[in-house]
């Protein structure tokens, strides 16, 4: 089969010549091929963390990524910085009819890759082949054993460490700029990576609060920290870490890429006197090398920054979509 | 980059600071407004007002495009876009500027009318050449962003396309910065020049300013461009001695881009103008020449613009012009956010009240 | 109005050039310069076009003007 056709949502033999040949080639495990309605898992914990998200991108692959690699992780990723270990997802489609069926093996083979590295299971999915849609839809739902809670604003302390675990708004500027609407041209590539290989062999008692800082960029994430916690936040802009390429892209947009979207940073607030060895163990992840201390919390209630020449302005939380301001 | 990060050196910028220090009367009050967006962004973005002494004002006069668009105007390209089997090329700046109904070009987008973002006028040329529709390119802007409009303009006539126009609403200084020094009761000892409006006006422009007595500096946009600006401002205003200053001999030349103001008067001629808040300047904006009047999107639409339009309540035009600063309107921070913008100082997000807003002054 | 950023010349062509700013490439017009470009100048780019060639000594010389100022104070 070239193209994907409405057999393949049907439900009927075309439905079930896809499972078989093509999503148990990529993702077959003992959970899927017993082929139930409903899986049956069984959690040793009591508690547990679950996530969903929906995942459209234009384009469906960009430099450093694709809509696959995104689905995974973005879930994962929520599983893991809320304090879960990712183990199972469940993976929905909904393909555009006559869709190619190279790209969606492309797509799949790179979410296999990224089930293999995070060492989650697709236990269950669906299916569906509509008209009206150009591109492919995917959501999933993420479940974990929780290891410890990382989502309580009551944790945070005055003095605490705030740590970016990577550099910031690279996928923004990646997505942007594969986008080609607007002339540019560069090597810069999206962070989209697996947080949970960062923040694993961090001591969880010692971690106050961890959140990845997808769409809004740490801007939203540090605003909604703040607002939860009744705390604020001093960032020094001197230690955000930032390609210079990015920067100046955003500069040359007007864009600020503090509220820039990424797939592979978390804010992470550490007990002040573990910020030095949580970090170095970052640094020793993977996907962390260039990760910073980049300010600590205050009293006060609002996010300040610190500019590289030592005013003080607020970072706001973005407004809506960001638009390319030229003059 | 190095042409850029120099300018923003710690150690420069304290030793600017020193000098200010230095140099400042502490009983005097110096108010200096910088007339472009770009500065007023700059400013806040760096917090450069937390740095400087309180009795330093830095006042954000007319010079975002946005801004001083007028409501009439505004809403015209709603009719516009509305009414006819059109595709809008824009910057990005004026999709969220609301109509007198709230609604703005972004909602037109949603609601599936082609808008389409730009990042440079030439940009509309593969669009035009993509589609049988015909393309409406918003041309907005100053001395600067005049020039690429006209080379837009120009281009079209070399590729013989026709299924473009221009909606223009450029504008010129000159007028404007007389309106300004010429006001009663002026709040302001000097200016900090626009640096890329320079580099194609040259420094010429800031002479009647000179003469009616105001300091003249001519600046960068990088921390240790303003900071040394306002450093040269408070010389001038100290010795009472004024003179167009230029700060910013890395991109601006004395006499300018002569080649630029000339392709932009090839194109354009000199026309009066409404500026929101301000009312009529005469000869203060531009029009497309007689002989390109084919890609004059008013004429090929019969567009009328109502410019009796205002928004009730807003105080835009005496933000641009001094007179208030953005926190002293009342519908500042409540009825008009950056989220939900009532005014178009709010909307851009190169307005003094959205500068205001987002980086706290 | 008028966000620019400086972009140094890479590739010439017959009304443009490619300039890189700091990693990320465009194509812009040299339509509005009347000077020549030559590939490692730096210019000045807002939407789309140089507006001007930029002056790298002249930039020193006001970097260096600061550090003279500091002698000054001291």
């Amino acid at each position: 089969m070239r193209f994907i056709n409405k057999s393949v949502g049907s439900g009927g033999k075309g439905t079930n010549d896809f499972i078989k040949n093509v999503i148990f080639e990529y993702f077959g495990n003992s959970f899927l091929e017993e082929l139930r309605d409903g899986a049956l898992i069984n959690l040793k914990k009591e508690s547990i963390i679950t996530s969903t998200d929906s995942f459209t991108v234009l384009p469906e692959f960009f430099p450093g990524g694709d809509i696959g690699k995104l689905s995974i992780y973005g879930t994962c990723n929520d599983v893991a910085v809320s304090g879960g270990i990712p183990e199972y997802l469940t993976l929905s489609l909904i393909i555009p009819d006559g869709y190619e069926m190279e790209k969606l093996l492309m797509i799949f083979d790179s979410m296999k890759r990224a089930i293999d590295e995070v060492g989650v299971k697709i236990i269950s999915g669906d299916t569906k082949v509509i008209d009206g849609i150009s591109s492919l839809i995917v959501n999933t739902t993420g479940f974990g054993e929780l290891k410890s809670d990382l989502n309580c604003y009551d944790r945070i302390k005055v003095g605490d460490k705030v740590i970016f675990s990577s550099d910031i708004a690279r996928h923004s500027v990646a997505v942007l700029i594969a986008r080609n609407e607007l002339g540019f041209s560069s090597d810069i590539e999206s962070d989209c990576c697996n947080l949970y290989e960062i923040i694993r062999k961090l001591d969880y008692s010692k971690i106050k609060f961890v959140r990845d800082a997808t769409r809004g960029g740490v801007a939203a994430v540090l605003n909604e920290i703040a607002d939860k916690s009744g705390k604020g936040f001093l960032i020094k802009e001197q230690n955000i870490p930032i390609l210079e390429s990015v920067n100046y892209f955003c500069e040359m947009l007007g864009f600020d890429p503090l509220q820039m979207a990424n797939e592979g940073v978390a804010v992470i607030v550490v007990d002040r006197d573990y910020a030095d060895e949580a970090l170095a163990i970052i640094k020793e992840s993977k996907n962390g090398k260039n990760a910073a201390i980049v300010g600590e919390v205050t009293d006060n209630t609002k996010v300040v920054l610190e500019t590289k020449v030592g005013g003080k302005r607020y970072i706001e939380i973005p407004a809506g979509e960001l638009l390319p301001r030229i003059c | 980059m190095k042409l850029i990060d120099s300018f923003r050196d710690k150690e420069k910028v304290d030793i600017l600071l020193k000098q200010i220090d230095k140099l400042n009367i502490k009983d005097k009050e110096y108010r200096f407004m910088e007339v472009c967006g770009t500065h007023t962004m700059s400013i806040s973005r760096f917090g450069l007002r937390t740095l400087l002494p309180e009795n330093i004002l830095l006042i954000s006069g007319p010079g975002c495009p946005v801004c001083v668009t007028s409501q009439g105007e505004i809403d015209a390209i709603f009719d516009l876009v509305k009414n006819n089997d059109v595709i809008i090329a824009t910057y990005g700046d004026l999709l969220k500027v609301p109509g007198s109904n709230g609604e703005n070009l972004y909602i037109l987008r949603s609601m599936g009318f082609d808008i389409r973002v730009v990042f440079s006028p030439l940009d509309v040329i593969e669009i035009a050449k993509n589609t049988d529709k015909e393309v409406v390119f918003l041309s907005i802007g100053f001395e600067t962003t005049t020039p690429p409009s006209a080379g837009l303009v120009k281009q079209l006539v070399k590729e013989n396309i026709k299924n473009v126009s221009l909606f223009v609403m450029n504008k010129t200084m000159p007028k404007v910065l007389d309106f300004i020094a010429n006001q009663e009761n002026v709040m302001v000892d000097g200016f900090l020049c626009p640096g890329h409006v320079s580099a194609i006006t040259g420094e010429r422009l800031y002479e009647p300013l000179v003469r009616s007595g105001f300091a003249c500096v001519i600046s960068g946009f990088e921390p240790v461009d303003v900071l040394m600006s306002v450093k040269l401002l408070m010389e001038q205003v100290n010795k009472g001695e004024f003179w167009v200053e230029n700060n910013y001999g890395r991109v601006v030349k004395r006499n300018g881009n002569e080649l630029a103001m000339k392709l932009m008067y090839e194109v354009f001629e000199d026309s009066d103008a409404y500026w929101r808040g301000i009312g009529v300047i005469e000869g203060s904006g531009l029009m497309l020449r007689a002989n390109y009047k084919d890609f004059d999107a008013m004429e090929k639409f019969n567009i009328e613009v109502d410019y009796s339009k205002s928004l009730p309540g807003c105080r835009c035009g005496d933000v641009l012009l001094g007179r208030i600063k953005p926190t002293d309107c009342s519908l500042f921070g409540n009825r008009c956010t950056p989220e939900d913008p009532y005014g178009p100082c709010m909307v851009s997000s190169e307005g003094s009240c959205a500068a205001y807003y987002k980086y706290g002054g | 109005m008028c966000l620019g950023l400086p972009g140094k010349v890479i590739e010439i062509k017959e009304f443009s050039a490619i300039v890189d700013i700091a990693g990320t490439k465009r194509e812009v017009s040299t339509m509005m310069l009347a000077e020549n470009v030559e590939v490692g100048d730096y210019v000045m780019v807002h939407v789309g076009f140089a507006i001007a060639k930029m002056d790298p000594e002249e930039a020193e010389e006001t970097l260096k003007t600061i550090i003279e100022y500091a002698d000054e104070i001291d």
